[in-house]
């Protein structure tokens, strides 16, 4: 037996049918019994070929949410699981916590895998905290025996001492998840799932949850799929990454390269020009003024630190109060935190149309290679009350870094994003003088 | 995919008798917890608490007496109408209580499948012990009501030899009632209307089985219909053990035996097929 393999998906695939279960699924499965069962032929509903797009609609009721996926996964390695809503994270986690089961393809696993798809997993609120704590940890595997020994690292991990022998209906939400928590992370598996269960907790509880999770993937060659939305959590925890888009794999490297080319491709695609929808805008801002389509004149993909950015946006006046108007751009890090901001003079909104174009010059921005998520923003500014925005859009599109200089169009082989860097300041901003 | 390199190979169908005995059998103190969990929150933040175990089977019997003894003068078999009625009711809650956890085990626990794998049958095993409990503290109570007519009423004590069946009957009827349960549970995760059908089909049911009626009640040429029921027999000869009435055969008892066998055996097979898949419907 291999012992240096974990994980392997071999051309595993999972097919949903979509809609309502009712009139029609009872012929449905009358008809593929038949099919299949009686007269030996192929599954009339599984069909080959389609990808799956959520935002396309396509021609059958039947969907692959996964589809051709292979891969290996080392032992001990610290794998992210990235994508887009809908590419189909979850189902990947289902199929190798076994929770279902593939409609093709295999999946070998060496060791016990234990899963935190949700914490707190068979907590009854009538039953006290330590009555849960075994419920709990017996249904994710744990012995009576391995649960007792564990017991007060639990309870102090979780820090509910004090309400030990309270029925966990009067617990905080907070408080159910710190012991969920608890006792998944006191489990000794040899391979462990996680979605996404940092994103609950308190700060405090956020930095303790994190750093077990450190402990977990550095300690004893144990194997770690982490499934999250946070890129920073990504970047910190894993080593490699898989990232899925429409249900298939798109690239399989290092987390480094998963997130950066996730964030590249998220929604935009890096493409130069995007034309917003409504879910574009962010759900709190009024839209007297409204974005309607962004385009960027460089190339998205390959921008040097001294070049010079060109943005031109559309936009539609939707309410005859805005009379007047500021633009501004931010250009956020792959972990959306804002690094720069750039604001514009208020300008007059034209009388005479609803709809115009605006083109933003940015000069000097000096990010050094990554890539970044360019937000923009328009509204009124006022020294006093801020910037009141018409509108907003946080992911307007992506634009990654790539050269020193334009004119050389030289890779940066020194001072990057990922090593924590912002901005390079390369031949610009320093002289030298030897006396 | 070299599949000897591996420990677990996960396949789109398992193999029909793959039953991973092994795996329930590690999952044991899931068992144990999940029975302490159906018998601990059946009372939790209640006024009476475990009397609550024999609160339900005493008026239940109150009320069989006003109106199926007083009103409708259904014979007993010569047998105080409080010992007979709690001698069914007693046997027919573990069967219907036993049933109806089965037969929604996935709609009732999918939140917990949908998140974690461990082998599905725990669950319903667990059910079948927990209401085990329930009967045994019933069959107390009816103890208790028995020698109270023995010594207060001068009943003759008629408690026969088969009384050591009564084991038997109740594990026969606790395996029916699981196998029936597990068999209904895999279609009433996808096909709703089924879980209606359970519910009232089971009421039905009582009424067919000589749980509130002696066998010998319903006339000649009807008995080999009722018999068709295989859970009549069971109750006949759990009624013979306890209180010395009762009509049935050896052939009956054969009958039910037999079908209680084969209906598991089916039913697990089934269930085995549809946990892998469940949650995609559920």
């Amino acid at each position: 037996m291999r012992k240096d393999i974990a994980i392997e998906f071999e051309n595993v695939g999972k097919q949903y049918r979509l809609g309502r279960i009712g009139t029609g699924t009872l012929a449905h499965d009358l008809n593929r019994w038949i099919k299949t069962t009686i007269l030996g032929k192929e599954d009339p509903y599984l069909m080959v070929g389609e990808v799956n797009d959520r935002a396309v609609k396509g021609n059958s009721d039947y969907i692959w949410a996964l589809k051709d996926i292979s891969f290996k996964i080392e032992q001990g390695d610290v794998v992210g699981v990235i994508g887009s809503n809908g590419a189909g994270k979850s189902t990947l986690l289902k199929l190798l916590s076994h929770i279902t089961t593939p409609s093709v393809g295999r999946i070998g696993v060496n060791g016990r895998i234990a899963s935190l798809l949700e914490v707190g997993t068979g907590f009854h609120p009538e039953m006290t905290a330590r009555e849960n704590i075994f419920m709990n940890g017996s249904i994710m595997g744990m012995t009576r025996h391995e649960i007792t020994s564990k017991l007060d690292e639990i309870v102090e991990f979780a820090g509910v001492e004090r309400y030990l022998d309270t029925p966990v209906k009067r617990f905080s939400s907070g408080m159910t998840v710190r012991l969920g928590f608890a006792v998944a992370a006191f489990l000794e598996p040899e391979i462990l799932v996680v979605d996404e269960v940092l994103a609950v907790g308190d700060a405090e509880f956020q930095k303790k949850a994190l750093g077990k999770m450190q402990d977990i993937s550095r300690g004893d060659g144990r194997t770690v799929l982490f499934v999250s939305h946070n890129m920073a959590s990504i970047k910190n925890l894993c080593k490699s990454g898989i990232l899925l888009k429409n249900g298939m794999i798109d690239y399989i490297g290092t987390a480094e390269d998963c997130v950066d080319r996730y964030i590249g491709s998220t929604d935009t695609e890096t493409s130069s020009n995007v034309v917003f929808g409504p879910k574009d805008h962010m759900p709190w801002v009024a839209r007297e003024m409204e974005f309607l389509e962004m385009r960027i004149l460089n190339d998205p993909n390959a921008i040097a630190t001294d070049e010079d950015l060109d943005f031109v946006l559309r936009v539609r006046r939707n309410a005859p109060i805005a009379k007047s108007c500021c633009y501004s751009v931010f250009f956020l890090d792959t972990e959306e935190r804002a690094i720069v901001q750039y604001v514009t003079e208020m300008m007059d909104v034209p009388a005479d149309r609803d709809e115009y174009e605006v083109r933003l010059h940015v000069k000097d921005h000096h990010l050094t290679k990554g890539a970044y998520i360019v937000k923009i923003e328009m509204g009124v500014k006022d020294f006093a009350m801020g910037i009141t925005n018409y509108d907003q859009i946080d992911h307007a599109m992506a634009i990654e870094v790539k050269h020193i200089t334009s004119a050389e169009k030289k890779e940066y082989s020194f001072w990057q994003r990922s090593w924590g860097g912002y901005v390079s300041h390369y031949h610009n901003g320093i002289t030298a003088e030897i006396c | 995919m070299d599949t000897s390199s591996y420990e677990h190979i996960i396949n789109p169908r398992k193999k029909l008798l793959d039953l991973d005995l092994k795996g329930l059998w590690q999952y044991r103190d899931l068992y144990v917890m999940y029975i302490k969990r159906d018998i601990v929150t059946y009372y939790k933040q209640t006024i009476f608490g475990p009397l609550w175990y024999v609160i339900q089977p005493i008026l239940t019997t109150v009320m069989y007496m006003f109106v199926f003894g007083g009103l409708a003068k259904i014979p007993t078999d010569g047998i105080p109408q409080p010992l007979f009625y709690m001698a069914g009711i007693t046997l027919w809650n573990y069967f219907s209580q036993t049933f109806t956890a089965c037969s929604n085990v996935f709609a009732n626990n999918a939140s917990v499948f949908g998140k974690v794998y461990f082998p599905r049958l725990v669950v319903p095993l667990a059910s079948c012990s927990s209401n085990l409990i329930r009967l045994v503290i019933q069959f107390v109570l009816f103890m208790a009501i028995y020698i109270y007519y023995v010594v207060a009423e001068g009943l003759s004590f008629s408690m026969t030899v088969a009384f050591l069946l009564c084991p038997l009957v109740v594990i026969v009827t606790g395996l029916m009632a699981m196998a029936a349960g597990l068999f209904f549970s895999s279609w009433t995760v996808k096909y709703r209307d089924l879980q209606y059908v359970v519910q009232f089909g089971v009421q039905l049911v009582m009424y067919a089985t000589p749980v509130i009626y002696p066998l010998s009640f319903a006339p000649e040429s009807y008995r080999w219909l009722m018999n068709l029921n295989p859970l009549t027999p069971l109750f006949e000869m759990f009624k013979y053990g306890c209180l010395g009435v009762g009509t049935f055969s050896m052939g009956s008892i054969v009958y039910s035996l037999g079908f209680t066998l084969v209906m598991l055996f089916v039913a697990v097979l089934v269930f085995n097929r549809t946990e892998q898949n469940f949650m995609d419907t559920v």
